[in-house]
């Protein structure tokens, strides 16, 4: 009987283990598989094209340049590389402003042959239209549509993602705003967060750190929405006064905000590292005539630094991937922030604020699985380096 | 006993399918509206049942050409292409007017700027005017505040102060209307747009011209209601025609004296 469950036993964590491990590889395997479907996506919105007179000879456009004409930014087809003519915009809104709902047709019919001669009669013009309108037709040109390059999404500095007729997705902006935040929260959280858990480990008396300890974990607790309502009627407006910035919402309200955030876990942890140093070690080594501080930075911080260091990656793990409190204290400006004192915007807020209105298996849809598998290798990367840094130190010893 | 319950499911099914029962879809902007009118609606009616969901306009006028919904909500005018694809489909798409909703345009109340133009509005939230001296402020820099690209506040307001181009990159995208005025009310050169029924007194809501600054006209539900103000956008209500009969008993509840008391009361402008 007791050898069968034991069977039984060791069946169920097969099982479970397995059943993880291969929910997590499908997990990952879903986030690639939609991500790498923005490639295939055409520069012009799906289902659409871009029409133009048979006088212009331009042939391509990127979607820079799509975005900038409908704009109204360039003006003239010499910008482009064209003949020398004014542009000018159609989309197929304007269609029922040109023409009656009779000259259409009840069904729409006459729609395709009404594009056709708006085109015919502007020779500047550059139409918006369905491929289904116009298809077949050889009195317009159309722009020849290629798929969404990999180099102006991975280095690309602009995040219009429902921009019409061409969305882009330059992924730099996001970027550079998940470090930039992420590294400062760090800068701020580490020093505070190691003398409090070395002053709970070491300095503090039972009493003392039986009232804090609980304190210090009630943060953890905390909604992430309320930190940020702290953030956004706190903070914001206090470096507002001090910095005299014209705007409060700062990639360094975010940082405070994720340092304040990420305390609780590197205290917690390095605490617990530190009080696991024997106590053996630290009557070897004050009785050898060492003071305090010197047992404390010599014997305890190296015996415990990798518990300290995990302390460390999994505070940086909750800054990188932390949404809400972000997204309601940095400004959520798609721009490269050149100082920690400017709006700018992380790839998780992003991903939170515009999944809920993205078309399922659209180019924006796909767009921001791909932030998603951005965000994955960076916690990837982060996680190993930790890897790394401990089997080091292991050896070491 | 699988039996019995089974009897109990078909009753529940042919019930539910003979009485009053219609599922409304579509923009977030009408759904409380929608939601509001429908509890109050089902408490008059109680053999009637109404489903209401969110999703987006897009969503909703979707879901009305699949015959997944009775109703779709918008905050905007169905597409020309949206419309194109239910004719082809031989189907015939109605639209009622269910409400106004305004957008005021708001400032830091100690802004001196007290009215600007659609033109300078687009400038300003295009990124070409950067300053407030040259709208007759101050020397300070301004501020731009706006919604999330999600959301069908931005999308209007791109489409009737922008003229359909692309806000500059560098505005601040907040996650909520509450988000914009708690931002406009701390920062002194800020400008956004909330809808007319979050006006408060923490922030300073600004005259607008669409007319090159002939008329300036302040946001008010009266001045709405007296189609003066100019940024209002219309809420529809899109239904097939062949369906009319029976979702004309909600509609018509929504336009009674009732339901338009109630429209004005969540901060609505009634048709």
């Amino acid at each position: 009987m007791k050898k069968l469950i034991d069977i039984a036993a060791k069946r169920i964590f097969t099982v479970s283990g397995f059943t993880t491990s291969v929910v997590i590889l499908l997990i990952i395997a879903f986030l690639f598989t939609e991500a790498v479907g923005l490639f295939n996506q055409p520069v012009v919105e799906d289902g659409y094209v871009l029409a133009l007179n048979k006088q212009n000879d331009v042939k391509t456009l990127s979607a820079l340049q799509i975005k900038d004409l409908f704009d109204e930014e360039i003006t003239n087809w010499e910008e482009v590389g064209g003949k020398d003519m004014p542009v000018k915009v159609f989309r197929l809104e304007d269609l029922d402003k040109i023409y009656t709902e009779e000259q259409l047709g009840d069904e729409y019919q006459y729609a395709g042959d009404k594009i056709v001669e708006q085109i015919q009669d502007n020779p500047g013009m550059i139409a918006f239209v369905p491929t289904t309108l116009v298809e077949g037709r050889t009195e317009i040109n159309m722009i020849k549509d290629n798929t969404i390059p990999v180099k102006d999404v991975l280095f690309g500095t602009e995040w219009f993602p429902t921009a019409t007729p061409s969305p882009i997705f330059g992924i730099l902006p996001l970027l550079s705003g998940t470090i930039w935040v992420s590294f400062f929260a760090i800068l701020i959280a580490l020093p505070f967060g190691l003398a409090v858990s070395i002053y709970l480990a070491e300095v503090a008396n039972s009493k003392v750190r039986k009232a804090l300890k609980p304190i210090i974990e009630l943060l953890n607790g905390i909604p992430s929405v309320v930190y940020g309502f702290f953030g956004l009627a706190v903070i914001v407006p206090l470096l507002q006064r001090t910095f005299n910035l014209p705007v409060g919402e700062s990639g360094l309200a975010g940082s405070i905000v994720l340092a304040i955030m990420a305390l609780p876990t590197i205290i917690t942890v390095a605490e617990d590292a530190m009080r696991s140093c024997p106590r053996t070690m630290r009557e070897a080594s004050l009785a050898l005539g060492a003071t305090q501080w010197q047992t404390i930075y010599k014997v305890v911080i190296p015996f415990s630094i990798s518990g300290i260091t995990s302390g460390v990656v999994l505070g940086i793990g909750r800054a990188i991937g932390e949404t809400m409190a972000v997204l309601m204290v940095t400004g959520n400006a798609a721009v490269i922030p050149t100082s920690i004192l400017e709006p700018l915007r992380t790839i998780p807020a992003t991903i939170a604020a515009e999944l809920g209105e993205a078309p399922a298996g659209g180019a924006h849809y796909q767009s921001l699985f791909l932030l998603g598998v951005i965000l994955f290798f960076i916690t990837l990367i982060i996680n190993s380096c930790v890897e790394i840094v401990s089997a080091r130190n292991k050896l070491k010893r | 006993m699988r039996n019995c319950i089974f009897l109990v499911v078909v009753l529940l099914c042919s019930f539910s399918g003979t009485s009053l029962a219609q599922r409304i879809k579509g923009s977030d902007t009408v759904l409380p509206l929608t939601q509001t009118l429908s509890e109050m609606f089902m408490n008059e009616n109680p053999q009637a049942t109404v489903t209401v969901t969110g999703g987006g306009s897009g969503v909703g006028i979707s879901a009305l050409l699949d015959g997944t919904t009775d109703i779709a909500m918008a905050s905007r005018k169905i597409k020309f292409g949206e419309k194109m694809k239910m004719k082809q489909a031989g189907q015939n798409p109605c639209e009622v007017i269910v409400a106004y909703d305004a957008l005021a345009i708001i400032v830091n109340p100690s802004n001196p700027v007290s009215k600007l133009t659609r033109e300078q509005l687009e400038a300003i939230f295009r990124g070409k005017i950067t300053n407030w001296k040259e709208v007759g402020g101050e020397d300070a820099k301004i501020i731009v505040y706006s919604r999330e690209t999600s959301s069908g506040t931005y999308e209007f307001f791109k489409e009737s102060v922008l003229h359909n181009k692309n806000y500059m990159s560098s505005v601040l995208s907040m996650p909520a209307t509450g988000a914009i005025i708690q931002s406009v009310s701390q920062t002194r050169g800020a400008i956004g747009y909330v809808g007319l029924a979050y006006l408060n007194p923490m922030v300073k809501a600004i005259q607008v011209s669409y007319d090159q600054g002939k008329n300036y006209i302040a946001p008010s539900i009266e001045a709405a209601l007296k189609k003066e103000y100019p940024v209002v956008r219309p809420l529809y209500y899109y239904y097939e025609k062949t369906n009319e009969a029976a979702v004309m008993p909600f509609i018509n509840y929504t336009s009674s004296p009732e339901g338009q008391k109630k429209t004005l009361e969540m901060g609505f402008i009634p048709r």
